[in-house]
């Protein structure tokens, strides 16, 4: 079975992997790399739940042929947590109880920092468009759009 | 077997790989190949990628502007000079889908999907084509309505004239979720006034046929006419002729018949 | 945000709450941000194969042939798993609990009675390849006549869905074809009600669609055993059903489970365990099987649909005197947890009101659609639905608010519910009253009186004189139990009842003591709620 040769950052490091053809990012990452942050909800892009920063923008790997990423640079929700310290982001979701099953958690944060890094500051209607891509079944929407302010430092309603 | 995977620095490379191999599939932004391959599509055992930089080009200036098939909608959105394009492509997917999907991946989008595409036919946008013979420009409508066939060739970039105002195109997602979801329709419409008068109407419609069509009943109750109530009037209870709507999980063929007039006179009437 | 009413019922607790009102964080939530929480796919298992199945194509037909001779030979496959691989190839979910016969194989063998229902099972060493063995199966049906409608379904000469239950309906306490609530005379009382408002109300299939799929990964053991990571919210449910279908003892399986991407009901139903287990029994190596988000959403089982027909008596003062309601609950092609939920249905069709004439038959029917199966308040949310929109229009017949209307007919503590169970800690008309309040409704003075522990009991605690009926009881044999019992038959087994019971069945599980009809205990995982 022929195989590509494939090497990229992940988190900060390079890795280097043997990839089948048409395989996804989000396989890659899970099964040869061992990277379970990002998670598989549709296969579609309808979920969000696989959501990578790809050179700082927000992808979904699912949907994300492995070899296009050559050279770049890949971030998942792995790369959040600095030592024992949590993302900002990371402390606002556990603070304002942003997550229930956890499932759509590592894609939500993905979609929430591709925001803050271009926009520190969003107002509540940005944060709704910058999470539109990302389904939450546990209907926590609200508490998730309250911790991205309070992150940002914004005024979390009621 | 697996998939292989052809990437060519060159588009004509890459059109040559295409048309020669039936289960050859051109890889764009990968919202609908990657997904049809999760989904185990096992049509496609080849998949064609082309790093070639005017796929990814953007003309924005001038009264023809040109996009790249490779342009992404994100990249629209950053464009100043497209704003007359902002409201199609941020009414695509959420920001991941908008910062893979292209334009040239949407000329083929299936239904519920291909929203852009509906604003590129009321545009009378024309598609360059590649082939195994060479290169040429079609009509979007000619495209769309053999698009069926055109699966060796490989789109290259599309173009269209500037609407001469910005009242002169209008464009509307009608979606159960907000701000994000599917299209139970979408429409939109080119509507350049000469002397007071409609001049060249041109109104497409997204989930009332198989691919994108043209309501060309509503063209003509336009054309040569004023704006007035009347007109609009009329040119909502012509949108329904000639659509042939399906039934999905978005909404029925029946809701769709029912629905586009209205939308379609709120479109003309400027109504929110 | 939230608001404790200490005020209210204050005299029944000591105010000495240490955690109930304070936020208290999730013990998991560190995991869920920090994306290490182990969900049942975290888990990368040396030589895993991938496991798909063939489903059917048809909503109802004969399986004429198989034909994996191409199939067989594709590369990458692994094995082919048929029915006949399958230990025991016949189970219902409920026979845990001897509820109900062995109704759904794991792989269909002679018949499909819904569309997506799996009929072989692929190993191979990659998705790839299973998905291009899948294309090389051939299958060669005869399309039946399929029936999609609850009461199209219950007709003389329709299609037979389920040859485990001919009549279409799932058969209770050995006789009836429909589970039944009586108490006092509601037909007398309809006769002279002032009013009398009957109304169809349904409600479609609703599909749990939780972000994680069903799934599972199995992998072989020492000592002959097998590690089960499992995405189900029943772990020790879902490991009885595997031994019972896989025909081991139950300590063959080291289930690991419990974190679960969205739940809602949809994966109580061991859908993908047994059949990745046998892939791994039969190959020795790391199975995994975990559905498409197509699958979930197609073949996953939704919460089942409900119609309901609802006939009420109510008098000019306001007073409901007589419901009488026909249910029919939609179970798909096999029993599921159905069964269960139409004996919720009837449980709370009077709602949490004193009628003192209340009748009920709930149908649990079988169709060719996907089976259902639970979710949040199963067999209790379509009904709630039809009796709440049905006493808004009661209300407005007899020119009441709405709210004092509902206040009138809350039940009361000492009251007989219709279910011949004594009312206790009602709390209906100080919900509607605070509601009233925080909706600035204005209700009037003797309504904002009104108490749940005032004015019950007394003649509202008796058992009215209840006409008794034998219709829908059923002429086929005296229901066979599921021949799955872990203690010895014949301890369970019981001469079905003569004559029938003439009092309603308790529409609550009965008491372990009386095992009666096998329905015992239903576990939590079922979302009963013991008081």
């Amino acid at each position: 079975m022929a195989k590509t040769a494939l090497q990229f950052r992940h988190n900060g490091s390079d890795v280097a992997i043997f990839v089948d053809g048409g395989t996804n990012l989000l396989v890659a990452l899970r099964e040869l790399i061992g990277d379970m942050t990002p998670k598989f909800g549709c296969g579609q892009g309808g979920c969000g739940t696989c959501s990578v920063l790809i050179d700082g923008e927000l992808h979904l790997s699912c949907l994300t042929l492995a070899e296009t990423v050559a050279g770049r640079s890949v971030e998942t929700l792995d790369s959040l947590k600095q030592g024992p310290n949590l993302h900002a982001l990371q402390r606002a979701f556990a603070e304002n109880f942003a997550a229930q099953c956890g499932y759509c958690t590592p894609g939500m944060l993905m979609a929430a920092k591709a925001l803050l890094d271009r926009n520190p500051s969003p107002s509540r209607a940005e944060i709704v468009e910058a999470i539109s891509g990302n389904i939450c079944r546990c209907t926590g929407y609200e508490p998730i759009i309250n911790a991205i302010l309070a992150a940002s430092g914004g005024r979390v309603s009621a | 077997m697996t998939v292989t995977v052809k990437t060519f620095t060159s588009s004509s490379e890459a059109a040559a790989a295409l048309s020669s191999d039936r289960n050859a599939r051109y890889l764009g932004g990968g919202t609908l190949v990657m997904r049809a391959l999760n989904e185990g599509d096992i049509s496609i055992s080849t998949v064609v990628r082309a790093n070639d930089h005017a796929l990814t080009r953007i003309d924005p200036s001038g009264p023809r502007i040109t996009l790249g098939a490779g342009v992404t909608f994100a990249r629209i959105l950053g464009e100043r000079d497209l704003a007359f394009l902002h409201a199609p492509a941020r009414s695509i997917g959420g920001p991941a889908v908008r910062n893979m999907g292209t334009v040239g991946g949407n000329l083929f989008a299936p239904n519920p999907y291909g929203d852009f595409t509906v604003a590129l036919l009321a545009l009378d946008a024309t598609v360059a084509l590649q082939g195994g013979f060479g290169s040429r420009d079609i009509p979007i409508e000619e495209f769309l309505q053999s698009r069926e066939r055109q699966a060796g060739t490989l789109v290259l970039s599309v173009s269209c004239t500037r609407p001469a105002s910005a009242e002169a195109f209008r464009y509307r997602k009608i979606a159960r979720i907000k701000p994000k979801g599917g299209s139970v329709i979408t429409l939109a419409a080119h509507l350049p006034i000469s002397g007071g008068r409609v001049a060249g109407a041109r109104i497409a419609l997204g989930s009332m046929a198989p691919t994108q069509i043209r309501a060309r009943a509503a063209e003509r109750a336009l054309e040569g006419r004023s704006l007035d109530a009347a007109t609009i009037a009329a040119a909502g209870s012509a949108a329904v002729e000639g659509t042939s709507p399906s039934d999905n999980a978005l909404g029925s063929a029946w809701y769709r018949r029912e629905i586009v007039g209205v939308h379609l006179r709120r479109l003309l009437l400027g109504q929110e | 945000m939230l608001e404790l009413r200490k005020d209210i019922f204050a005299d029944e607790r000591d105010d000495n709450l240490n955690e109930i009102g304070k936020g208290t964080q999730r013990q998991d939530m560190l995991g869920h941000v920090t994306g290490t929480s182990s969900y049942f796919n975290d888990h990368k298992l040396q030589g895993m194969l991938h496991l798909k199945v063939v489903r059917s194509t048809h909503s109802h037909a004969r399986i004429r042939r198989i034909d994996t001779a191409e199939a067989e030979r594709s590369a990458g496959v692994r094995r082919i798993i048929r029915g006949s691989d399958v230990p025991r190839n016949l189970n219902t979910l409920l026979s845990l609990i001897n509820f109900g016969k062995d109704d759904e194989p794991s792989l269909a063998v002679d018949k499909v009675r819904y569309k997506g229902e799996p009929i072989l099972a692929i190993v191979a060493d990659s998705e790839r390849e299973a998905f291009e063995t899948i294309a090389k199966v051939r299958i060669d049906y005869e399309p039946l006549p399929a029936v999609f409608d609850v009461e199209d379904a219950l007709k003389a000469g329709a299609p037979v869905v389920n040859d485990t239950y001919p009549k279409n309906a799932f058969i209770y306490h050995d006789t009836y074809d429909h589970q039944k609530l009586r108490f006092g005379d509601a037909d007398a009382a309809l006769a002279t009600a002032d009013h009398v408002l009957e109304q169809r109300y349904q409600m479609s299939p609703i599909e749990h669609a939780p972000t994680e799929t069903n799934g599972s990964i199995a992998a072989p053991d020492t000592n002959g055993r097998y590690v089960v990571y499992t995405s189900t919210q029943a772990l020790f449910f879902s490991v009885d059903t595997c031994a019972k279908i896989l025909d081991v003892p139950s300590n063959t399986f080291h289930f690991i489970g419990g974190t679960v991407g969205g739940g809602f009901g949809g994966k109580v139903d061991t859908l993908t365990e047994p059949l990745c287990i046998l892939g791994a029994m039969l190959t020795g190596r790391p199975v995994r099987y975990v559905f498409g988000r197509e699958e979930e959403m197609q073949y996953g089982p939704p919460r089942g649909a409900e119609r309901i027909y609802i006939k009420d008596g109510v008098m000019r003062d306001g007073r409901v005197v007589a419901r009488k309601i026909r249910a029919y609950f939609d179970s798909g092609a096999y029993t599921r947890l159905s069964s269960y939920a139409a004996v919720k249905c009837a449980a709370h069709l009077p709602g949490p009101y004193t009628i003192p004439n209340v009748y009920g038959d709930v149908y649990c029917v079988f169709t060719n659609r996907t089976p259902a199966t639970a979710m949040r308040g199963f067999g209790v949310t379509a009904m709630d639905f039809a009796i709440e929109c049905q006493m808004d229009k009661l209300a407005n017949l007899v020119g009441m608010d709405p709210m004092e209307f509902r206040i009138l007919n809350a039940y009361r503590d000492g009251d007989m519910k219709a279910h011949r169970r004594e009312a206790k800690n009602t709390a209906l008309i100080e919900c509607v009253q605070v509601a009233a309040e925080k909706a600035k409704w204005p209700i009037r003075d003797e309504f904002k009186r009104a108490s749940s522990r005032k004015d019950g009991g007394g003649n509202r605690a008796a058992i009215p004189r209840t006409p008794t009926d034998t219709h829908g009881g059923s002429t086929a044999p005296t229901q066979q139990r599921t021949t799955y019992d872990r203690l010895p038959a014949a301890a369970l087994r019981e001469p079905p009842r003569e004559p029938p019971p003439p009092a309603p069945p308790p529409p609550q599980p009965p008491r372990p003591a009386s095992p009666s009809h096998g329905a015992g205990r239903f576990s939590s995982v079922f979302g009963t709620r013991r008081r």
